[in-house]
């Protein structure tokens, strides 16, 4: 089969990047497949239990950079109880044991434990990235092993986790020959850090180029820090609140003049709006802009904010910039590409949001792929010229924040606008609904959605119809999570085979019996089905005529897992 | 009794704070209420017109389910949206009848730290504003302006307590001040002879109805009419309407009142 030696194809391979191609490459033949996991370096496990480490391991020892995911997505909106598992110790403790130098690790809704950050930062000497989303178990103990120990660590990135202060000094634990850092990100983080220890660190880090802080740092250090690395690119603002009058302010206004360098904003974790004006001379050259942290700020503000920003590709923002600044982002932001408006209060701002605001970006936005857009209302015709005007969205993710609402003007569901986004975007990988919906919509998901990967799905549907047009048409849906649905066994049961083409499933207060669970788990051996069982009681057994709360079904290689708690039941 | 002490000790009338809709918790926790009634919260000004529109408020707040889903009490609300047809899943998850008291978990889908640090920032606005708010009016002697809130609804109010010279005036003003949110049903002397009525304040208290507190010097939270008007006036720092049954802890004392003044 090979014309060629190994050495050559190995050196074809490297051009070879993504993990969907080289998963590909390996299944071709024996001795690809051998060459391919000997020079794979980089490995994504989308589901960190439908694999044990010892596995990973033994594939591919040349392992440098690992991508782990916990739990499932509706874990970040609570509906995953405490401690169901996701645990990164096993994988750590694999790895040390073996001879695999990791250098990178992305994890991402996982627990992760101080022993286990310590265990990493002593276990490989050239370890040099961690990025950690939405992750919780760890204290700023762990990051101060991390910061001590990874002598050539270039990438520290905290994103949104739940992250214990126990106001050591962990950033000082950075030593002084730590010379590598490129990207630094503790928004997150809750206490306050040594702003000495912090300006020294920036200070001897030439090539660092991504700066995120937290709401501790103040202005006056923003702008000494700001003095020190006039090549950074993305900065993220801690507190941004100042007299406008004082010394320190002006200072920034011209220490901000010479950051043209700056092409990402963030944070704004405190925010006096007088003090924005200082940011005006840098948006220009924003590509990336996110407030959506930025609770201080008004519509009005982010308007006049808006008007420089006129390179700007990915805008996340908070609904208080309303339908009138949507339309100004429209008429200012030719380029952008991703959008997200994020509710300011659980319902929303008063005046937030609706239909009119997203029309207008679809009229002025072409280029927009990607939405996650929180309104109050919506409308079919909305969608529909959305769809005409967009046709190149890969993600839509839709959230009109009132459950079951449908169109306000003619009163009908919202199937057909989401049946000609489906229909419109040929491309469409990631689709979340809302608002009163019917079978219908799933209908149209099932006939046009072709290239979906993920759907998301809350109260809707009528039947078990719906669940079935989407199992039957999505042939490369992945991720499917439910919840408040009708659906129920027949839906489940039909097509038992489809979950092992998927990554996962979700179904929490549906229609589903324990005893079409375990059906399934018996029918489907390659598949852990978990059900939750939340009673208090003790002594409540599982009936199979019982309607199951949450369900939980993933494929895997690895068996059953041994740290499930108590209340999750492996079918 | 004389009817001047009556007066004095009269609480703010429960029939007309009574407020029998399961709404979100105020303060921007991070739970929210599945209910159909966002239209109420849309704007400050509107929710008096959409009110009478929009949900029947009479709901049944007895039950005390703390599901996890929305486990929606089926009730006679009429529907959201009264002239669209019935919402189409079979199963309780309608929220045209908003769950009396259970909670939507995880509507909407935000993380809940996007959710935390937005209503940090929120709070401490507040709490800013709240301080300048307080440091004016300490000073100033003419007006004693104490914040309400009201739990479930989406802001807070301020009153000045100097307005006032009776509960019963203060009780009329808030009833005013929070109508939207409520059935307001003036029950006058005979809401007045509920209250001295110790069974009824009990069933009342164990109810889901609304209950008067406030925050005294000292930081504890008392039940609204213990002491002479005032004296009320010159400690309270602030109100809170509660839910009746979170002011279970606070009965006792009042029952205990009620006694040894009858």
């Amino acid at each position: 089969m090979n014309y060629f030696p190994d050495e050559v194809i190995e050196h074809i391979f490297d051009y070879v990047v993504s993990h969907r191609d080289r998963n590909a490459l390996s299944l071709v033949c024996k001795s690809w497949y051998r060459i391919e996991r000997f020079t794979r370096q980089r490995v994504f496990i989308g589901n960190c239990y439908s694999i044990t480490p010892e596995r990973l391991i033994q594939r591919f020892p040349g392992l440098k950079s690992l991508t782990l995911k916990g739990k499932p997505h509706f874990a970040d909106f609570s509906l995953v109880p405490y401690d169901w598992g996701g645990f990164l110790c096993p994988w750590i403790e694999a790895l040390a044991k073996s001879r695999v130098g990791l250098e990178e690790l992305r994890l991402k809704r996982m627990v992760v434990s101080d022993e286990s950050l310590e265990l990493l930062s002593r276990s490989f000497t050239h370890f040099k990235s961690l990025v950690l989303v939405s992750c919780e178990g760890f204290t700023t103990d762990g990051l101060a092993a991390i910061a001590a120990n990874c002598r050539f660590l270039r990438e520290l990135d905290l994103q949104e986790n739940e992250v214990e202060d126990h106001k050591g000094q962990w950033l000082s634990c950075f030593p002084d020959s730590c010379t590598s850092l490129v990207s630094l990100n503790f928004a997150c983080l809750k206490g306050e850090v040594s702003l000495g220890a912090l300006e020294r660190l920036v200070a001897r880090s030439p090539n660092l180029k991504s700066l995120k802080l937290n709401r501790s740092v103040p202005l006056d250090a923003l702008q000494r820090i700001m003095m020190r690395a006039p090549q950074l690119a993305d900065l993220g603002i801690g507190s941004f609140v100042h007299d406008p009058d004082s010394e320190a302010y002006i200072r920034l206004k011209n220490t901000i003049l010479k950051c043209k360098s700056i092409t990402s904003l963030s944070g704004f974790l405190e925010v006096a709006p007088h003090c924005l004006a200082a940011i005006y001379p840098i948006c220009p050259n924003l590509t990336s802009l996110n407030l959506s942290y930025a609770a201080g700020i008004q519509g009005s503000e982010l308007i006049k904010l808006i008007r420089h920003c006129g390179k700007l590709q990915r805008l996340w923002i908070m609904d208080c910039i309303g339908d009138k600044g949507l339309g100004v982002v429209a008429m200012t932001c030719k380029d952008l590409q991703e959008l997200r408006v994020f509710p300011s209060a659980p319902y929303g701002n008063p005046a937030a949001v609706t239909e009119k605001g997203l029309v207008a970006i679809s009229m002025g936005c072409p280029k927009l792929h990607s939405l996650l857009y929180f309104c109050h209302q919506m409308t079919n015709a909305a969608l529909i010229t959305v769809a005409k005007n967009c046709p190149n969205f890969i993600r839509f993710r839709l959230c009109i924040l009132e459950a079951l609402k449908p169109d306000p003007d003619t009163l009908e569901p919202l199937d057909e606008g989401f049946g000609a986004i489906v229909q419109s975007c040929r491309r469409l990988r990631r689709l979340s609904l809302s608002g009163q919906l019917t079978d219908q919509v799933f209908l149209y998901i099932g006939m046009y959605a072709e290239q979906l990967e993920m759907l998301s799905i809350a109260f809707a549907g009528e039947s078990d119809k719906g669940m079935l047009y989407v199992l039957n048409g999505c042939k490369k849906l992945r991720k499917l999570e439910i919840r408040d649905c009708p659906f129920g066994n027949m839906a489940l049961l039909t097509d038992v085979g489809k979950y092992e083409t998927m990554r996962s499933l979700w179904m929490s207060s549906c229609e589903v019996t324990v005893g079409a669970c375990k059906l399934l788990a018996k029918k489907m051996p390659r598949l852990n089905v978990e059900i939750f069982n939340e009673n208090e009681q003790e002594d409540c057994s599982l009936e199979d005529g019982q309607r199951v709360e949450k369900m939980y079904l993933y494929r895997t290689l690895a068996g059953k897992r041994k740290d499930a708690p108590e209340y999750v039941w492996t079918l | 009794m004389t009817e001047a002490e009556r007066e004095k000790y009269s609480m703010i009338n429960f029939e007309e704070t009574e407020l029998r809709l399961g709404l979100p918790l105020s303060g921007g926790e991070a739970e929210s209420t599945l209910k159909n009634t966002c239209a109420v919260f849309n704007g400050k000004r509107v929710f008096s017109e959409t009110s009478t529109t929009t949900v029947d408020l009479k709901l049944n707040l007895s039950s005390t389910s703390n599901t996890v889903s929305a486990d929606v009490a089926k009730d006679n609300a009429t529907a959201a949206n009264s002239t669209a047809p019935p919402p189409s899943p079979a199963r309780a998850n309608d929220p045209a009848k908003p769950p009396a008291k259970a909670q939507v978990v995880g509507w909407p889908p935000v993380r809940s730290f996007r959710k935390n640090i937005v209503s940090n920032v929120q709070r401490s606005n507040k709490k800013e504003e709240g301080e300048k708010g307080a440091s004016t009016s300490g000073s100033n002697n003419g007006a004693a302006f104490v914040k309400v809130s009201m739990d479930g609804a989406p802001y807070l109010r301020k009153v000045d307590l100097k307005m006032y010279k009776s509960y019963q005036e203060l009780s009329d003003a808030l009833a005013k001040m929070f109508s939207s949110f409520t059935t307001i049903d003036k029950c006058g002397s005979q809401g007045m002879k509920d209250f001295m009525n110790e069974t009824k304040l009990i069933d009342l208290l164990n109810g889901s109805d609304y209950v008067p507190t406030y925050e005294d010097k000292d930081g504890d939270w008392m039940l609204v009419g213990d002491v002479p008007w005032e004296m009320f006036v010159e400690s309270c720092k602030r109100l809170r309407i509660m839910k009746g049954s979170e002011a279970i802890g606070l009965a006792p004392r009042a029952v205990e009142k009620c006694k040894s003044r009858s």
